[in-house]
């Protein structure tokens, strides 16, 4: 495999970008929901991605990230050209996708690109798919032209109104699944405060909703369970078992202690690379 | 019946780090015999006519043979005469449990000290210097030339198919071994530590496998990233399965998933694989304690809170149900283990792990246990003793209760029979499974076990292709 980064995009400078990735095999296997775990260098960590968007023809994965530590941080200092060290994948189940009538998608931050992959492949099933994104502010929100292309209804919320409704994603889904009761399932990838809170919304309705959880991973093949957590009182692996659930089931409280694990390593390394700006050389 | 002039009764002493310098560095504990210790040492093999050694090792190298030309000073001919069934004798010299196996059977070891095995045929492995990858691989100068016209692809780089693409490679067939991880090795790797196991030696032995043609594909999960039906489709002769089982068990305990809770292949392979020993120079992070318990009796566990000492606990615990006679680890291990100062909590069994207000482990909750009558494993089993409980304070518990079988490639790969257990079915004889062509061995076909008995599988099942191909 080549894992030769194609296309970089800047999608929100500093903080957000997208990268398209030469990985034929990984490209050829690659359902919606699925995803990836790279290593960017040598001394690197193994961190998770969610697949965004893959193209069979030309071979290519496309992942997108947010810049919140070490391993991101560094790289956001590959440009186009560059080759990423290790492109393991794709892992995880695929979306479970069948026509099914209306499927509404919601994301939030980074999570509308991993959306946006599951999105589509419901469209392509024949489904009704109503996208519900949000962001902080306008210049946050990702994909909205590629949603636009295959969504008959796209609905944005932000924090600060600079565009579409101004509050919560959760808002626009309420009153969505008010007007039409025939919604046939509800799938939320984002923070896990949004996953929590669309999960919430969705139990009185009684409609299926999933959720992707992002848990740590080490090896991503069911082998290490670093990635456990509880659903429906069960332990599951995020890596084998999901990443996608039944939000109704997921314990968010666990799920959020546990990401928080090494918060204080991870601090450590991003100042130190911070510091140093050696790129971990 | 010993009737030799300076007969020592002692087996040669193995030079070793001291245990408070060790436990708190990666380096190698044992540091090798120098070539005066292995003569020595060799010179204690008695040369019986029906050697028991033979029968208890499970590849059957012909030990009496080695340690005969070892004692002559001609390693070269050792190598070879152990090359001849074991494809790997630097790792096993380290990690066999040689005194269930070929030393356990040492007719010597009925009166003094069985002749120390392991540590001549690491000796042997370590010393021999080979001259082509060729020699390294099989001991012989000469292999046969590469026969592009056939392939074969190993599932999982762990010790089966290691031996599985020695053995084919000699044979000129060209073997792809593809690999979940980002290291090849398996379990050697991710597994067995540095101070057990040091990667430099399985490097060394995957240098050789690259040098005589094959190919080794990282990053490729088997059943995810390529199936079998894909390998067929790509035009491979046979595909041999050897993924190890690799689907870490947990007790189902209340508090299994606070934070501060690890299986053993998590814990291991984050410092192994990952390097977080390292850590901040590699930014996989260890998880780090003051009191650690490990759960369980085996080499893994001896592993995990042998580890744990040198990333600088303060106490660790290996909370075992039965007694020290009973663990399942081997002898070596447990006896550095203790002298680097690991405490056992025997005759305990966990019956809940106790978090803080921050989810985080405190205590761990164990049930005091006494041994009744044996079981069918031959050992005794631990029984309740009813209402007595005790706490242990500890703030990391690490899992290394076993492993099953990881369903990945299984569940992409119809056809294939498994067990009850979830293990796959495969012929004693020739290691193929229910698929045609497909074959398996290690811990996925048997369940877990040790490093030899997967190349033993590995070698079975490779002999069988090698004759199917006709070479």
């Amino acid at each position: 495999m080549s894992n030769k980064i194609l296309i970089k995009k800047e999608l929100i400078p500093g903080q957000t970008s997208m990268l398209v990735l030469d990985c034929p095999q990984i490209a050829k296997k690659a359902k919606p929901g699925n995803f990836v775990i790279l290593r960017i260098y040598e001394k690197g960590e193994r961190i998770p991605l969610t697949i965004a968007d893959t193209d069979k023809e030309t071979g290519t994965i496309t992942i997108v990230y947010l810049v919140v530590g070490k391993s991101s941080a560094l790289l956001e200092t590959l440009k186009e050209g560059d080759t990423i060290l290790d492109v393991c994948g794709p892992l995880g189940k695929p979306t479970h996708i069948e026509k099914s009538g209306t499927v509404i998608c919601v994301g939030g931050g980074t999570g509308i690109a991993a959306m946006h992959h599951i999105a589509k492949g419901h469209h392509l099933a024949g489904n009704h798919v109503v996208a519900i994104v949000g962001a902080r502010s306008e210049n946050m929100l990702l994909f909205c032209t590629e949603l636009g292309y295959f969504c008959p209804e796209l609905l944005i919320a932000t924090d600060d109104g600079s565009t579409g409704h101004k509050g919560f994603v959760t808002d626009l889904l309420r009153e969505r699944l008010e007007q039409d009761k025939d919604v046939s399932e509800v799938v939320a990838i984002g923070p896990v405060p949004m996953m929590e809170a669309v999960a919430k919304v969705t139990k009185p309705f009684g409609v299926k909703t999933t959720v992707s959880l992002n848990s740590i991973m080490v090896d991503g093949v069911g082998m290490c369970g670093a990635c456990r957590c509880s659903v429906g009182g069960e332990t599951k692996f995020a890596c084998v078992d999901g990443p996608e659930f039944d939000g109704h089931e997921v314990d968010f409280n666990e799920l959020r202690m546990r990401l928080t694990q090494y918060k204080e390593e991870e601090d450590l390394s991003m100042q130190m690379f911070r510091s140093c700006n050696c790129h971990g050389e | 019946m010993v009737n030799k002039q300076n007969f020592t009764p002692t087996r040669t002493p193995m030079p070793e780090q001291p245990a408070d310098v060790r436990n708190k560095n990666f380096s190698e504990v044992a540091l090798g015999y120098s070539k005066e210790d292995a003569m020595t040492e060799a010179a204690r093999c008695l040369q019986c006519k029906k050697p028991l050694c033979q029968k208890g090792c499970p590849v059957e190298i012909d030990i009496k043979g080695f340690i005969k030309h070892l004692a002559d000073g001609d390693i070269p001919s050792a190598y070879r005469v152990i090359k001849d069934t074991n494809a790997l004798p630097a790792v096993c010299g380290r990690v066999c449990p040689q005194e269930s196996q070929c030393e356990g059977a040492c007719i010597l070891g009925k009166k003094y000290e069985p002749v120390a095995i392991g540590r001549l045929e690491r000796f042997v492995a370590d010393t021999f210097d080979s001259d082509s990858a060729c020699e390294m691989i099989t001991g012989h100068t000469a292999c046969s030339l590469p026969n592009e016209q056939f392939k074969v692809a190993c599932i999982g780089s762990g010790p089966s198919s290691l031996t599985v693409a020695g053995y084919l490679a000699a044979r000129g067939v060209p073997v792809t071994v593809y690999e979940a991880l980002h290291e090849v090795g398996g379990v050697l790797v991710y597994g067995i530590p540095e101070f057990r196991l040091p990667k430099s030696i399985v490097a060394r032995e995957v240098g050789a496998l690259w040098s005589k043609g094959v190919t080794f594909q990282p990053n490729y999960v088997g059943g995810k990233t390529i199936t079998v039906e894909d390998l067929f489709e790509d035009g491979y002769d046979a595909v041999f399965i050897g993924v190890g089982a690799g689907l870490p068990w947990f007790l189902n305990i209340p508090g299994e998933n606070l934070v501060g809770v690890y299986s053993s292949n998590e814990y291991l392979t984050r410092i192994n694989l990952g390097r977080a020993y390292d850590f901040p120079n590699h930014d996989t992070p260890a998880p780090k304690a003051r009191n650690v318990a490990v759960i369980g009796g085996g080499n893994v566990a001896m592993d995990a809170a042998r580890t744990a000492l040198r990333l600088g606990a303060e106490n660790v615990y290996i909370t075992y149900r039965r007694t020290q006679d009973e663990m399942p680890a081997r002898l070596e291990e447990l006896h550095h283990a203790i002298e680097e100062g690991v405490q056992l909590e025997l005759l305990t069994s966990p019956i809940a792990i106790n978090g803080d207000e921050n989810s985080k482990v405190k205590s761990m909750t164990l049930q005091v246990m006494e041994l009744g009558e044996p079981d069918d494993s031959g050992r005794r089993r631990p029984v309740a003793v009813e209402g007595k409980t005790k706490e242990l304070e500890v703030d990391m518990v690490i899992l290394a209760v076993g492993t099953g079988a990881n369903p990945v490639l299984l569940e992409a790969t119809p056809g294939l029979d498994l067990n009850k257990w979830g293990y796959i079915v495969t012929d004693a004889e020739t290691g193929e499974t229910s698929i045609p062509n497909v074959y398996a061995g290690g811990d996925i076909a048997g369940g877990s076990a040790t490093v030899i008995s997967a190349m033993g599988a590995g070698r079975r099942a490779a002999k069988t292709i090698a004759d199917k191909l006709g070479v």
